[in-house]
């Protein structure tokens, strides 16, 4: 096929065209991906869904670890997000802590719930996975709504405003939403950063062979439970600290922070942009948002809307629209 | 803290039980046939609700309702498994999972759209109000009523699947589809079938629930996760593991409402966690090496 004809080459030159380029948006992703969120509150409508789109787009990404590239689809996700998001209220609102001994707290929080869900769901195969998450993250749901004394119960918890915050000394003014803004893009480009560092480790790889074959993972001799509890543990991790961030944003923790309904959110923000790519969560999350808000301007019922096209996408573009544009590309 | 009053507090878990039997039971019987796990059955047992209170109000009588809206729903039902299910066999476990979500969200909001975003009482049918004598204590009719009609559908149940042709059928095509294509068996037939009965059955339930709670859009949402945790404590799959499961886990958040009030939402999740830990295929689901 080397020197057969010539538009043979010219066709392969075609094709290593755009796989180039899809390299390329891969081996910058992480800086591509900040100059993006850099610019997104100078794009969006409105500087409040720039933080939301900030903070799903997080979670999205922590949740795309799990059911992206380990295969794994969680619907509990939102246990994470809230048990962040309280612990760092509680710890700001009831013990006085410093800001970031609370985001720090919120984090190891939310991590250690992970834990402990992860190890109960793990221990189940298939398609029990899904709703056994399910189930243990309404048990925190429930937990929090009796907890009124520590959580607020069914009013949320409030009562912890951030107002100031010093960062390296340098005092920020908390309440200009664009400043927090780039606070918060701090901490989101940190995790961004380690996901990358994850999905091209050794472990990265691993995960992806369990998605790919359990089986044959098993069989050359990986831990396949170990390496799920992890995966799990490290999507919860993200997720909490998300939730800390969205506790920060609001100065307020809705208790439906942890219904499961946020769980079937932050799954169809991921599947929407594209589980199992790296910009696909940031891009599924905008999409949802960006639906949300142009929608609920003529009706209040845009999750019909939401869900409708939510269902079009399973049917017809399962990867998702940056999958999908993924794979267009290669195709072409 | 009398006999009386722990008898009807367990006679109330009975009741509580058969609801989500009849919840679980669907979600169960269309997973053993067709592999998928329908998140729109809490959804659909909240339109199954409405359906009842709407037929209700428009002929005037509780007993039509009862009796159309379940068809009405499980008809509603095959159309899902028609339209939107049947293309996604051939994928993904998780793609019907996913699409059914996508549904029950879609679901709640139209019936937002269509009879509001409140709660809305369902009257106790006038017959089936007040209490009776049973020599131990006095029971509401309304319950009684419907254990009865639970019971009276588990055992057309089983007498369906174990004495009828279709209902061999069934359970040949829960063991193994191929086989049953192989016999000249239109599968594709008998799962559109058995969807509509699993939906079906769920309808029943919210009908029959709505006269002992609010019919809100809301409902449908916490009988998810109820129905789950019935599904994963009896096995998945299993006919017999729902209904003892439902029973179970009935009487124990009605008897936790009893005796330490602010557990009761909690305790059938730490029932799960419990049998997750001890067995985790359920108590009477099948050992499987991966799905």
């Amino acid at each position: 096929m080397t020197s057969q004809s010539s538009p043979l080459p010219v066709m392969a030159a075609a094709a290593a065209r755009p796989a180039g380029l899809v390299a390329t948006l891969t081996a910058w992703r992480v800086p591509l991906t900040i100059l993006a969120l850099c610019l997104l509150p100078w794009v969006l409508p409105s500087k409040a869904l720039a933080v939301n789109v900030l903070i799903y787009g997080l979670i999205a990404v922590g949740y795309n670890l799990l059911f992206g590239y380990t295969g794994l689809l969680s619907f509990g996700h939102a246990a994470f997000f809230g048990a962040g998001a309280y612990a760092t209220g509680i710890a700001i609102g009831q013990f006085g802590l410093p800001w970031f001994v609370a985001v720090a707290l919120g984090v190891v929080f939310g991590g250690a719930l992970a834990v402990v869900i992860g190890l109960l769901s793990i221990r189940t195969r298939g398609i029990y996975f899904s709703m056994v998450t399910l189930a243990l993250s309404q048990l925190v749901y429930y937990a929090a709504l009796q907890a009124s004394s520590w959580t607020g119960g069914e009013n949320g918890l409030r009562g912890f405003t951030v107002a100031k915050i010093s960062l390296f000394g340098v005092a920020v003014d908390f309440l200009n939403p664009v400043a927090k803004y780039y606070v918060l893009m701090i901490f989101a480009a940190l995790a961004l950063w380690l996901v990358s560092r994850i999905l091209n480790s050794p472990f990265g790889a691993a995960i992806e062979a369990i998605r790919e074959n359990e089986t044959r993972a098993r069989a050359c001799g990986y831990d396949v439970e170990r390496t799920k509890l992890l995966s799990f543990t490290l999507s919860g991790l993200i997720c909490a600290l998300a939730g800390t961030m969205s506790a920060l944003h609001l100065a307020i923790v809705p208790l439906d922070t942890l219904h499961y309904h946020t769980s079937g959110m932050i799954v169809m923000m991921t599947l929407l942009g594209g589980a199992g790519s790296f910009f696909g969560p940031f891009v599924g999350a905008l999409a949802f948002l960006l639906m949300e808000d142009v929608i609920s301007l003529w009706t209040s019922h845009w999750q019909i809307v939401v869900g409708s096209v939510f269902i079009l996408f399973v049917l017809f573009l399962p990867k998702g629209i940056w999958g999908t544009a993924l794979s267009w590309r290669a195709g072409r | 803290m009398d006999a009386e009053l722990i008898a009807m507090q367990l006679f109330s878990g009975v009741a509580l039980g058969a609801i989500l039997i009849m919840v679980a039971l669907g979600l169960s019987i269309i997973f053993g046939m067709l592999g998928v796990v329908n998140f729109a059955h809490g959804a659909l047992f909240m339109v199954g609700a409405y359906a009842g209170l709407w037929v209700a109000s428009l002929t005037g009588s509780f007993w039509w309702g009862l009796l159309i809206a379940p068809l009405a729903i499980g008809a509603f039902g095959m159309a899902i498994e028609f339209l939107l299910i049947r293309p996604l066999y051939k994928r993904s476990v998780d793609d019907p999972l996913l699409l059914t979500f996508g549904l029950g969200y879609v679901l709640v909001e139209a019936v937002r759209i269509v009879f509001g975003s409140d709660g809305i009482p369902f009257e106790t049918p006038a017959l089936l109000s007040g209490v009776a004598d049973l020599g131990i204590g006095f029971f509401p009719v309304y319950r009684l009523f419907v254990v009865g009609v639970v019971a009276a559908v588990l055992v057309l149940l089983w007498l369906f699947l174990e004495k009828t042709k279709y209902g061999l059928i069934v359970r040949a095509g829960a063991r193994d589809p191929l086989i049953m294509r192989v016999l000249g068996v239109d599968i594709g037939r008998v799962w559109l079938m058995v969807f509509g009965l699993g939906i079906g059955l769920t309808a029943l339930g919210g009908v029959l629930a709505a006269p002992m709670r609010n019919v809100s859009p809301e409902m449908g949402a916490l009988v998810l996760a109820e129905a789950f945790v019935v599904t994963v404590i009896g096995g998945m799959g299993s006919l017999i593991g729902a209904v003892v499961a439902g029973l179970l886990v009935g009487v124990a958040v009605s008897m936790t409402a009893l005796f330490a009030p602010e557990m009761a939402t909690i305790v059938m999740f730490a029932l799960m966690a419990l049998v997750l830990l001890v067995r985790p295929q359920g108590l009477f689901g099948r050992a499987v090496a991966g799905h």
